[in-house]
């Protein structure tokens, strides 16, 4: 078995998804070559064939221009199997390159067990296994799923690739996330309002549990979509990373973008209607309870200690 | 200008599931159902498109048995101007590419400009169909969209990076999106226009016709994952459990002392 490794950079940085695409090799027990759009100083650390090509020259991240490369090294490679991260980089390229070479494509693995691979459905509340019927295989692996037990190490053997054809989307540039305002970074205790608190007016409640907790409030992304909660206390993926002494998730369901950003708080506490709600697998504390009960009750409890 | 958007119905993610009698997907029955999530933001972003450019048509497109009808009226009520129901009985038993491979026999040849689907759908989440649609019809597509804008032929959209940050990029129309979370503000159908999608088309097209491919992968079995870390339950009485509550940070966590 060979894999392909498509590792990620952006502005020349290297994204941590990379060592996770080589857990993953490695619990295949697969050989693997990687692949890489990025800087030639910036390589990563990995005993093993790397294709490079020169993120300057090349540009950020654009699909035709990124596929033709890759299809150009597994011309080259003839790999099993294409491994990339199930992220806004992974999943766009994926399919492209799954289309050209008529392989099935599996979508977010988070695990492989006796050759099957493992995907998450209706928000982790299911799993099931998949069996690719195609000679190649592309897949990505959910975030966080893979890690390599050990630091990474060994040097690349670098083979340099240019990039060849045009492409149809042009880039123009990034948008940062807005900054300033709340540093939930900082905050020892964080209360989060999930869309459980069905209306714009709660809000009030979760930030008066967080004040009573000396803490500060965050939000799940519908939240903020809604536009109940600045975006800069979003908790998740595309959010904030945020590891408190204390989180207490009021109302969120868990699924894997929000965990992402919370999983690693000391210690957890989930107040849900939905004793199956995934956030119960991180939560240290489940309280099966409505929160517009519960939540005032509480921190009028906690204001009298 | 043509505009097609595709839409999925599914469950409820709160409800209680359980297996099927295969043991390939969940049971369908005792479950509520509703639009894709992401499916919202992509009708809504139609539906803005058409108001935009005034002379546009409109078709919502769905897969699925007879249920999914109710999904379609809602689209309709939002603005679409007519649907394209593929009746089909099995959808959730095909993949993605299975998928994605109707969705472009519907489309080719009939020159849309722009077609809007979900970033992927809330139970599968594949997040491979829209992108296969383009592929197929070798279209350009741009995936993951938080931010659309139109003008005489030429898109400029905004695709969701990790941390919130963005890619702005340029695309010339026809091309395919896939919407994001957030990316507008869906519209709740009003009552006068519920009762006008009651007038509006809706074409039934059976998934024979359409599905000339076949599947690349099989699902060996669905199955609850094993519950990790077997944290505390606390059920019952309020104050009980805020009690608890408050005696398990005191013992466990430093913010209480
Ligand atoms: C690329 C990408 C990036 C994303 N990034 C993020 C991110 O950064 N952060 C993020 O949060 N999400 C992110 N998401 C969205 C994520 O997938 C989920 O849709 C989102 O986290 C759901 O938020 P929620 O749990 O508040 O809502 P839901 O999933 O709708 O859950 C609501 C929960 O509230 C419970 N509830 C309802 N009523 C009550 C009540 N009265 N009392 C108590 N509980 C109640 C329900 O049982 C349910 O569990 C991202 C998605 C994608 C695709």
């Amino acid at each position: 078995m060979k894999l392909l490794l498509i590792a990620e950079s952006r502005e020349g940085k290297l994204l941590g998804g990379t060592y996770e695409l080589v857990a993953f090799a490695a619990k295949m027990n697969a050989e693997s070559v990687m692949f890489l759009v990025g800087d030639e100083g910036v390589l990563p650390k990995y005993d093993g064939k790397l294709y490079l090509a020169d993120g300057k020259t090349v540009g950020e991240y654009n699909p035709d221009v990124h596929k033709q490369l890759v299809l150009d090294v597994i011309a080259q490679e003839n790999p099993d199997m294409v491994a990339l991260s199930h992220s806004s980089y992974g999943w766009d390229l994926a399919p492209r390159i799954a289309y050209a070479l008529k392989a099935a494509q599996v979508s977010e693995v988070v695990d492989v067990v006796g050759g099957e691979l493992v995907v998450p459905v209706c928000n982790s509340k299911l799993r099931c296994n998949v069996k690719a019927k195609t000679a190649k295989t592309v897949v990505t692996l959910q975030a966080g799923a893979f890690g390599l037990s050990d630091e990474p190490s060994g040097t690349p053997v670098v083979e340099k690739i240019v990039a060849r054809g045009g492409n149809q989307v042009q880039f123009t540039g990034y948008e940062q996330a807005a900054s300033g305002g709340v540093d939930l970074g900082k905050a020892q205790v964080i209360v989060s309002a999930g869309r459980g608190i069905g209306k714009p007016e709660n809000v009030a409640m979760i930030a008066a549990l967080a004040k009573a907790l000396g803490g500060e409030y965050g939000a799940s992304r519908p939240v903020v979509d809604s536009e109940w909660v600045e975006h800069n206390r979003q908790v998740g993926t595309t959010g904030q990373t945020v590891t408190p002494k204390l989180y207490i998730a009021c109302g969120i369901s868990g699924a894997i973008q929000h965990l992402a950003g919370m999983k690693k708080s000391e210690f957890i506490v989930a107040i849900n209607t939905d004793k199956d709600a995934p956030i119960g697998d991180v939560a240290d504390v489940l309280v099966v309870a409505d929160l517009k009960h519960f939540v005032p009750l509480l921190t009028e409890k906690i204001k009298s200690l | 200008m043509k505009i097609l958007v595709c839409i999925k119905q599914v469950p409820d993610m709160e409800s209680k599931f359980k297996i099927d009698v295969a043991g390939t997907w969940y049971a369908k029955t005792d479950l509520a159902w509703r639009m894709n999530e992401y499916d919202e933001y992509a009708v809504e972003q139609a539906v803005q498109l058409k108001e935009q450019v005034k002379d546009a048509d409109l078709t919502v497109l769905c897969i699925g048995s007879d249920q999914v009808k109710e999904t379609m009226k809602k689209a309709l009520a939002m603005g679409c101007d007519r649907g394209a129901h593929i009746t089909d009985d099995n959808a959730a038993g095909k993949e993605p590419f299975e998928i994605a491979g109707i969705i472009a026999e519907y489309a080719k040849g009939k020159s849309f400009d722009l077609i809007f689907t979900g970033m992927q759908s809330q139970d599968r989440g594949s997040a491979q169909v829209g992108v296969l649609v383009a592929e197929m019809l070798g279209l350009p597509s741009v995936s993951t969209v938080v931010h659309f804008a139109y003008d005489g032929g030429s898109v400029v959209a905004k695709r969701e990076l990790e941390g919130g940050i963005k890619a702005c990029v340029k695309v010339q129309a026809p091309v395919v999106i896939t919407c994001q979370l957030g990316m507008n503000t869906p519209r709740y159908p009003t009552l006068p226009n519920i009762m006008k999608a009651k007038k509006k088309e809706l074409l039934s097209i059976p998934v024979q016709d359409l599905l000339k491919i076949d599947a690349r992968q099989g699902t060996v079995k669905m199955y609850f994952p094993e519950k990790k870390g077997g944290g505390l339950v606390l059920e019952g009485d309020m104050a009980e459990m805020a009690d608890k509550l408050i005696k398990i940070l005191k013992d466990k966590t430093a913010v209480l002392a």
